[in-house]
């Protein structure tokens, strides 16, 4: 029996949805180290770029914002802001690109909050804002969501749409004129939820070795079908091992 | 804008020329990047009041400005230091007790609205924010917005697709609907370089974010760097500079001027501060005494340094050559 975390668990999930050759846009925290671990486990090929311009970077040591200046070391092109959001919106660009983002609050249509809780102008508590979570979430077809699995976090409503998930009907991204598909998964520390493909509607699609479904269930803030969900495979020893060894040895983001 | 052939300042004197209160200001760098934090620093040393920031992701920066209250109203697409803070502090604090204005946007909306500017248009389109409440809500009402000759009237305004038949486009909504943000033009930017020369030329080593458009579309430019040198350096890679000098209007040596950011193959954040920071930044009283203590208690940026840092410190967070980073450099 291998031992390991839920936040383990949680970016190796994440990982194993980058495949190799795809063009990962990193944000900072989990996901970089996601993408690090994808890449050191089952896709040496894949691309990491962030935000701040930097592409193809050699990530020696894991890197704490996304304008750390390990992501200068050894890239392959510095770009602008300007530039590199332009690669997601190029239809050409953009459709090989893999986002990964978090929030502080979703709802089931996948629609994002990371700007404040309460109303807009008077907030119980302020957020950061979008950062360049709106423009992935409307230009690149393929996200990834990280969030912990929490009621306060899975909400009916959320009190700010900032990066438009699926909206709030099958068609709603092409009825506001978004030009590439909303989210593909939830990746938490319970499990992983996808998007009905007809109702675009969230559901259960994995839940974590020891975790049931209906635990899941409770900690979310609408009504969610678990019953098509099956049992994840748990973390591989060759999985940690880079995770632990090669991604994150200092345990920055794992602790 | 300005074409003279001297334009070493000392940094009171260039915020001093420069920096007028209810001034409409930029801010280079990106989180705990490359922050002007000297320049930073010296306006709130010099009681500069009622600033309206554009900034696209500021961390340090921006929070210290804000703390400070020299802040009336921002325009930005995120305030967090990555791993310091989540959300920054003072910018938290501020606005949940409706001390500061704020308009969101995203951060391409930002980077589009600060090239606009340096092209000297008065807006670009995306299709970034369709469906969101970016579009929706507004910070800044309408009277607000008519009041103020430099704000744009509107935050954001939808156009359909003039030019191209839907059956060409490479993507499928339905209609075609573009999301046009307001160009920005400030009074004045302020960034932070590794090197530059006398008349203004400056080269920014590793990322440049979005320093360069902030820097063109501005009407006035301060440029603090590390090191001052020959224009004959800089004009062995030409490829390799990023502001042309007469976009600058001042240029002041400040060594280590990015300091707790970092500033690439020269130091690195500095995790000790930035941790420290996050006990006096939640706090106003604390802030009031960090003020008081480190900024108003010193005269200039190398004095601050003595103050808050030791060689030890510094020894720490220098950049190894190689990587640009302080390698192995303890972080928790």
């Amino acid at each position: 029996m291998i031992e390991y975390t839920p936040k383990e668990m949680m970016v190796i999930a994440a990982a194993r949805k980058i495949k190799n050759f795809d063009i990962v846009f990193c944000g900072t925290g989990i996901s970089i180290l996601a993408a690090m671990a994808a890449k050191d486990i089952h896709a040496p090929q894949s691309i990491i770029f962030f935000e701040t311009g930097a592409v193809d970077s050699v990530l020696e040591e894991l890197p704490l914002a996304v304008s750390d200046p390990r992501v200068m070391h050894n890239a392959s092109n510095y770009c602008s802001l300007a530039e590199t959001f332009a690669f997601m919106q190029n239809r050409n660009t953009g459709k090989n690109i893999i986002g990964i983002i978090g929030a502080a609050q979703i709802d089931q249509y996948g629609n994002l909050n990371s700007t404040c809780i309460g109303d807009y102008k008077k907030p119980r508590v302020r957020l950061p804002g979008s950062g360049g979570a709106c423009d992935v979430a409307s230009f690149v077809g393929r996200t990834i969501i990280f969030m912990k699995l929490e009621k306060r976090k899975f909400v009916e409503k959320v009190d700010y749409i900032t990066s438009p998930g699926w909206l709030s009907c099958p068609d709603g991204r092409e009825k506001a004129g978004l030009i590439a598909d909303g989210p593909t998964c939830v990746v938490t520390d319970m499990g992983i939820m996808g998007f009905d493909k007809d109702s675009k509607e969230m559901y259960l699609t994995y839940f974590y070795p020891g975790i049931d479904p209906l635990e899941i269930k409770q900690n979310i803030g609408f009504d969610i079908d678990v019953l098509r969900a099956k049992e994840i495979e748990p973390p591989l020893r060759t999985e940690l091992k880079a995770l632990r060894e090669k991604s994150d040895p200092e345990r920055l983001i794992l602790e | 804008m300005n074409t003279g052939k001297n334009k070493i300042y000392t940094l009171t004197q260039a915020v001093k020329a420069y920096i007028n209160d209810g001034d409409h200001i930029s801010i280079g760098g990106f989180t705990i990047n490359r922050n002007p934090m000297a320049c930073a620093h010296e306006i709130i040393r010099q009681k500069k009041k009622n600033l309206h920031v554009y900034a696209h992701s500021n961390g340090q920066g921006v929070d210290e400005l804000i703390g400070a209250g020299a802040v009336k109203r921002i325009e930005i697409a995120y305030s967090g230091n990555g791993r310091f803070a989540p959300t920054c502090f003072c910018f938290k604090r501020k606005i949940e007790q409706g001390e500061l204005e704020v308009e969101d946007y995203s951060n391409y909306q930002m980077s589009l609205r600060f090239l606009a500017g340096s092209m000297g248009i008065p807006f670009m389109p995306t299709y970034s924010s369709l469906g969101t409440d970016i579009i929706k809500k507004w910070g800044f009402d309408s009277e607000l917005r008519n009041q103020e000759l430099k704000i744009s009237r509107e935050k954001i305004v939808l156009m359909d697709n003039p030019f191209f038949k839907k059956e060409t486009l490479s993507h499928k909504n339905q209609k075609d609907q573009l999301v046009l943000v307001p160009a920005i033009n400030p009074d004045v930017t302020i960034i932070h370089a590794q090197k530059a020369d006398i008349e203004g030329c400056t080269k920014i080593e590793g990322l440049a974010f979005a320093d360069v458009e902030q820097a063109k579309a501005s009407k006035c430019v301060i440029v603090t760097c590390e090191q001052v040198v020959e224009k004959n350096e800089l004009k062995k890679d030409p490829g390799a500079n990023h502001i042309p000098s007469f976009c600058v209007d001042a240029v002041v040596h400040v060594p280590m001027g990015a300091y707790p950011t970092a500033c690439y193959k020269y130091y690195d954040y500095d995790p000790v501060f930035l941790e420290w920071y996050k006990d006096i930044a939640v706090d106003n009283g604390k802030f009031v005494e960090y003020l008081n203590d480190y900024i108003f208690g010193t005269k200039n940026h190398s004095e601050f340094l003595n103050k808050i840092t030791d060689t030890k410190r510094i020894e720490d967070i220098k950049a190894d050559f190689e990587t640009g980073y302080s390698i192995g450099m303890k972080r928790k």
